[in-house]
């Protein structure tokens, strides 16, 4: 008979292989997702994952579009880790832009070398400044962060489509709901020639550096390892719950912040009315399947950016349509819960066991 | 008295043949045989994890066995669920109470009686059933709003409604003051007079003895031995439960006049759950060298009074002077500022409170004992942090596979023994500790009373809450009583004794006993 | 009158779809579970019942494949929450995210298309009673069905055996498996219902509000129904009060125009989603009624073996 019973100890192997086998997994998925859609499934494949970064401009791609991911994941984990849910990352990284490209179109032509970073912290603040929302009522009123995050996006958007519609819609742009082209001095520099890969990339790198110093060796990091694994033990050791919930969101709502600005200043070059498809809902997904761990959310960037691609590239050349990337997304986050089972539990073909009992 | 245990004609109302269930990690019962007969108090008897209440819930249905085989009435049967145990007659009443806070009692009823869903019907059925057995309960009730001793009487009724012919009880009384205790035992002889079985599963020797008419004691899941438990002295049913002689932890009296380290000065406090107690002026004064145990039923604002003493509920600024350490106002500090005062506190629940099951004992160390030297800069010395847990592990004698050991991997006596070591550790002045030794093996209940009553000659002032009263006796220099958020004066565990301490138990209002409060 | 008559039947109209899904998350939360998933299940349900309808030409088709579109999959939360034991929060989000997409590429063929969406009923007589004939007898059937679902979950959770069962699971998982409930299959049912009414709200969203397919046409309904529970603080009367709140500031957004205030319509839009927050505000103030009626295993795993 097979039978599921609990390990005695979380085996520490699947930990590190489980997201291995989801992303494993969710390619068998797509194999059998294009064969049921009458595609030739290894042609899909090929299209897929390895033609859009088959060439230097390719890998410049998936570094321009981990890097958001990377940022926002990594900010993030550090909340996820304290079980602090902020989801309104889409909305931090949109008020991000819109603060950073709001300084940049006020002193459009000051052609000032400290535009650019101060873009940047401008970024960082307003995508703080809409994490700070949840984190409030949070610690205030005790409102679930969950919700008051989510609606956040909706209303950031709103806002990001009001701006572009109205006050900075570019006077010469023919009607279009866009800004003007921000100026040379405030993009963000190429780091790779041939490519778009900016230095933003370099942000995200560091950001991934910080928070793995900030997990692994800060006494506030591990103050929030306690809370995530047990509230109970960190209210006995008097850890300060509402400043794990403001670090949590704020650096969220900082990663995000930064990240939108660097969209904007980076890859787009101006505003318009949608500035991330969706890296802020993605990156949830990307710092589950890093484990929460900043080398581990390294390499989902990396994944999760090739699931762009191929979305980008299946869209160019199989005629799928771009949504297929959020299946995948959500595909890829289900078969990870799932294998997770795996962590505490094994499959068992006998009926009884006999162990002896750990000391 | 109608046991007739020597098998005679009648067939066993419940046998038990070579039962075992195995755990990943445990073997719960290992070939376990029982017989109770019709009419019988019959005692398992055994330590915490000896395997009682494994086999308990293998006979309620609730677990199922590996291997083994059940008899009822003379007939084999094979329990799947504790539907099909209830239509048998098979009724239990769980340690841990299986109801629902938010439901009244006769939902809460309802939910275990089968049949037409008809809630009044259903309500002078609880009622009469109640009169009958003198155990008053009202209907309509909301079980959060009931003490323990309410609670399980609303367990015991949900049973008696089934007119059941076994009737399980698990560690009934560790939750109920001595009276109780008596009224407890009189419905279940009554019950046994009138022919329904009782299995009554306990640790505590001296009340089976007065109770049960055979005992069977288990040991690491085995049948260690059968007994007249009227006719075994208490050591010698012992000597089976645990395998040697019981350990005891004798002391000297307390040196008399240390300084006051810890003092509560008239503490009220509305409590913040709808479901918790409020505190009413609790003044007490802990002196350095003394130990003062604080009995009471659970959910008499225990965990209230815990809370405002580790600072996890702080008071307001201008209450600061409520509690004192070292003479110092603590009132409106948080914990981390009272431990820093020289508190230490060692809580009730071990895993996901006093430590994190799922880290390694070196991240448990840090949880409280990171003053010690163990960050800098806001960054963790790991070195610092073994070498504590270490000496932690080495001096209280806790058996793991070493410092990186989770914590879920210990058992509970060596979990309690490295919180009890790492607080201890920290050379506190004051030394709170909630429930020490519950659910701990007998040898390490007696290593850590002992570790207290070593940190008491040193001169620290210890506060002891516990529900065993047989706990607070043998360690307490001053024992006070908690009821009802209130709190009794407290009197010298010499000059006083169980009865006393349980009259109080059983609550506080009468203003006599609330002015000697104020002495 | 005229006007009146219009911002009430507008106001059920866009509150409909809420009280579906909202009604469906209280029996799922009633039992414990937590699914974040509401918008994908709804977004889920809008696309099957728009593709059957418009394919089969068969309105009550696209509603039936809503139901099971919504149900499939609440299954697939269940599965990796309840059998698998995952993070509900995690899963939710994930489930979102799927349906997101899949009704994105489900829909593709399909964006702009209009159909000709479920009218009103037609009762002789009383539909042309003054005044309330059309406010209370000419409504289209998935409204009158949305009162019937009400009324149904009020009636299974107060006055039935398996509705105290549930609650009873929702406060304590444990003592339920300890007096022989199967709390795994219990609360299996509990999140299918959930997801069978989202996929019923999407229903109603594709085929009667505005029988047209846009992608991503939920718009944070599925997330505003979440909130609405909490609101609620879990009565089903409450929820579905606060339903048709929520129904009234969307269509507000409209009548501010016509009366002339000039706001951007981007802020307009902005309403359901500020209210929401507000609401939650003022909800979460109220701990203590949060606590007595909020499920106390809510989001918590449960397994019993543990």
């Amino acid at each position: 008979m097979i039978r599921l019973e609990p390990r005695p100890r979380a085996s520490k192997a699947m930990r590190y292989l489980s997201p291995v086998i989801a992303a494993a997994l969710t390619g068998v998925c797509g194999v059998i997702f294009s064969a049921l859609a009458g595609l030739d499934p290894l042609d899909t494949f090929y299209a897929f994952f390895i033609a859009p970064i088959d060439d230097r401009y390719g890998l410049g791609e998936l570094g321009v579009k981990a890097a958001p991911l990377m940022l926002i994941a990594t900010g993030l984990a550090i909340g996820f880790r304290s079980n602090v849910w902020n989801i309104g990352a889409e909305g931090q990284l949109t008020l991000g832009a819109v603060s950073g490209g709001g300084l940049v179109l006020l002193f459009y032509d000051s052609g000032s070398a400290w535009l650019l970073p101060g873009a940047v912290v401008a970024g960082a603040i307003g995508g703080m400044l809409w994490a700070a929302i949840p984190a409030i009522l949070r610690t205030r009123f005790n409102t679930n962060e969950i919700l008051v995050s989510l609606m956040l996006n909706y209303v950031a958007l709103l806002l990001l489509s009001y701006l572009v519609h109205g006050p900075w819609r570019d006077p010469e742009g023919f009607n279009f709901p866009e800004s003007r082209l921000f100026p040379d001095s405030a993009m963000l520099p190429v780091i790779l020639a041939d490519t778009r890969l900016h230095l933003g990339f370099l942000f995200a790198v560091a950001a991934v550096a910080i928070g793995w110093v900030f997990v692994r060796r800060s006494f506030i990091g591990y103050q929030m390892r306690v809370a995530g694994l047990a509230g109970g033990a960190a209210e006995y050791a008097g850890f300060n719950r509402a400043r794990m919930i403001w670090i949590g969101l704020l650096a969220g709502g900082a990663a995000a912040g930064v990240a939108g600005i660097c969209e904007a200043a980076g890859p787009i070059g101006q505003l318009l009315p949608s500035i991330s498809p969706g890296y802020g809902y993605a990156a949830i997904i990307v710092a589950f399947v890093g484990r929460l761990h900043p080398i581990g959310i390294l390499l989902a960037s990396l994944l999760m950016s090739l699931l762009y691609l191929g979305g980008e590239a299946a869209q160019m050349e199989l005629g799928l349509p771009s949504a297929v990337t959020g299946i995948f997304q959500g595909v890829l986050l289900f078969l990870l819960l799932a294998v997770d089972l795996f962590v505490n539990y094994r499959v068992r073909f006998k009926t009884t066991v006999v162990e002896e009992a750990l000391s | 008295m109608t046991a007739d245990a020597g098998g005679g004609f009648t067939a066993p109302r419940l046998e038990l043949r070579q039962i075992t269930k195995s755990y990943p990690a445990v073997m719960a019962n290992d070939g376990v045989s029982l017989r109770v007969m019709p009419g019988e108090i019959h005692a398992v008897l055994g330590e915490n994890g000896a395997g009682k209440s494994t086999l308990m819930k293998i006979i309620y249905g609730v677990v199922r066995a590996d291997a083994g085989e059940m008899l009822w009435n003379g007939r084999p049967v094979s329990i799947s669920n504790p539907a099909e145990a209830r239509r048998l007659g098979i009724g239990m009443v769980f340690q841990h109470f299986s109801l629902f806070e938010t439901l009244t009692v006769a939902e809460n009823i309802a939910l275990a009686v089968d049949g037409p869903f008809d809630l009044e019907a259903l309500a002078a059925r609880i009622d009469a059933v109640s009169e009958r057995y003198g155990l008053p309960l009202d209907p309509g009730r909301l079980v959060h709003s009931m003490s323990v001793g309410e609670r399980q009487r609303v367990e015991i009724v949900r049973c008696l409604l089934q007119e059941p012919e076994l009737l399980i009880m698990d560690e009934p009384t560790s939750v109920l003051t001595p009276q109780a205790v008596r009224g407890l035992f009189e419905t279940l002889q009554r019950l046994a007079s009138e022919g329904c079985s009782v299995l009554y599963i306990s640790h505590k020797l001296e009340e089976l003895r007065t109770l049960c008419h055979k005992a069977t004691v288990m040991r690491d899941g085995r049948v260690t031995g059968m007994a007249d438990p009227a006719r075994e002295s208490a050591a010698e049913l012992a000597r089976l439960m645990v395998g040697r002689e019981l350990p005891v932890c004798t002391h000297a009296p307390a040196r008399e006049g240390g300084a006051v380290r810890l003092e509560i000065d008239g503490l009220s406090r509305r409590s913040d759950d709808p479901f918790g107690t409020d505190l009413e002026d609790i003044r007490l004064r802990v002196h350095g060298g003394e130990i003062v145990g604080i009995a009471g039923i659970s959910g008499n604002g225990q965990q209230e009074l815990l809370a405002c003493l580790s600072g996890e509920q702080p008071l307001a600024r201008a209450q600061a002077a409520r509690i004192r350490i070292d003479g110092r106002e603590a009132g409106h500090l948080d914990t981390a500022a009272r431990r820093g005062l020289g508190l230490a506190v060692v809580p009730e629940d071990r895993l996901g409170r006093g430590v994190v099951a799922a880290m390694p004992l070196t991240d448990n160390a840090l949880l409280t004992a990171h003053r010690r030297g163990m960050v800098r800069f806001g960054m963790v010395l790991s070195s610092k942090v073994e070498a504590f847990a270490g000496r932690c592990v080495r001096d209280f004698d806790v058996r793991c596979s070493g410092v990186d050991a989770e914590a879920r991997t210990l058992s509970g006596g060596n979990l309690q023994k490295f919180i009890v070591g790492r607080e201890i550790l920290q050379k506190p002045a004051v030394l709170i500790a909630a429930q020490p030794t519950w659910g701990v093996d007998v040898g390490a209940s007696a290593a850590i009373r002992q570790a207290l009553i070593d940190l008491r000659d040193e001169g620290v002032a210890i506060l002891v809450l516990s529900e065993e009263l047989e706990e607070l006796f043998e360690i307490s220099d001053r024992i006070a009583v908690i009821a009802r958020g209130r709190m009794s004066a407290a009197r010298a565990a010499r000059g006083t004794d169980m009865e006393e301490i349980g009259l109080l138990m059983s609550g506080l209002s009468s203003d006599a006993q609330l002015e000697c409060a104020h002495d | 009158m005229e006007t009146a008559t219009a911002i009430f039947l507008a106001t059920l109209a866009a509150g409909t779809p809420l009280v579906f899904a909202a009604l469906g998350e209280l029996v799922a939360e009633k039992s414990g579970v937590l699914n974040l998933g509401v918008e994908g299940m709804m977004i889920a349900g809008a696309v099957l019942a728009f593709l059957v309808a418009a394919e089969t030409g068969v309105l009550w088709l696209g509603v039936l494949a809503a139901v099971l579109a919504g149900a499939a999959m609440a299954a697939l939360f269940a599965v990796v929450t309840l059998s698998f034991q995952a993070n509900q929060v995690a899963a939710g989000l994930a489930l979102t995210i799927f349906g997101i997409g899949a009704s994105a590429y489900l829909g593709l063929d399909y964006t702009g298309v209009a159909l000709k969406g479920i009218g009103p009923v037609d009762i002789p007589v009383l539909g042309e009673l003054p005044v309330i004939g059309p406010l209370l007898f000419a409504l289209d059937p998935l409204v009158y069905l949305s009162f019937v679902m009400f009324a149904a979950v009020v009636w299974f959770l107060y006055r039935t055996k398996a509705g105290l069962v549930l609650r009873g699971i929702g406060e304590s998982p444990a003592s339920a498996h300890a007096i022989g409930y199967p709390v795994i299959g219990i609360r299996y049912l509990a999140v299918l219902f959930g997801g069978a009414m989202a996929g019923l709200g999407g229903a109603y969203l594709a085929l009667a509000y505005t029988p047209l397919w846009v992608e991503a046409m939920t718009a944070g309904r599925g997330w505003i129904a979440l909130a609405l529970v909490v609101f609620g603080t879990w009565r089903p009367g409450r929820v579905m009060l606060g339903a048709y709140l929520f129904g009234g500031i969307t269509i507000v957004q409209f009548h501010v125009q016509a009366i002339g205030i000039d706001l951007p319509p981007q802020v307009l839009s902005m309403l359901p989603y500020l209210a929401t927050i507000v609401v939650l505000v003022l909800i979460s103030r109220h701990a203590g009624m949060i606590r007595i009626n909020a499920p106390a295993s809510l989001g918590m795993s449960y397994h019993p073996a543990a």
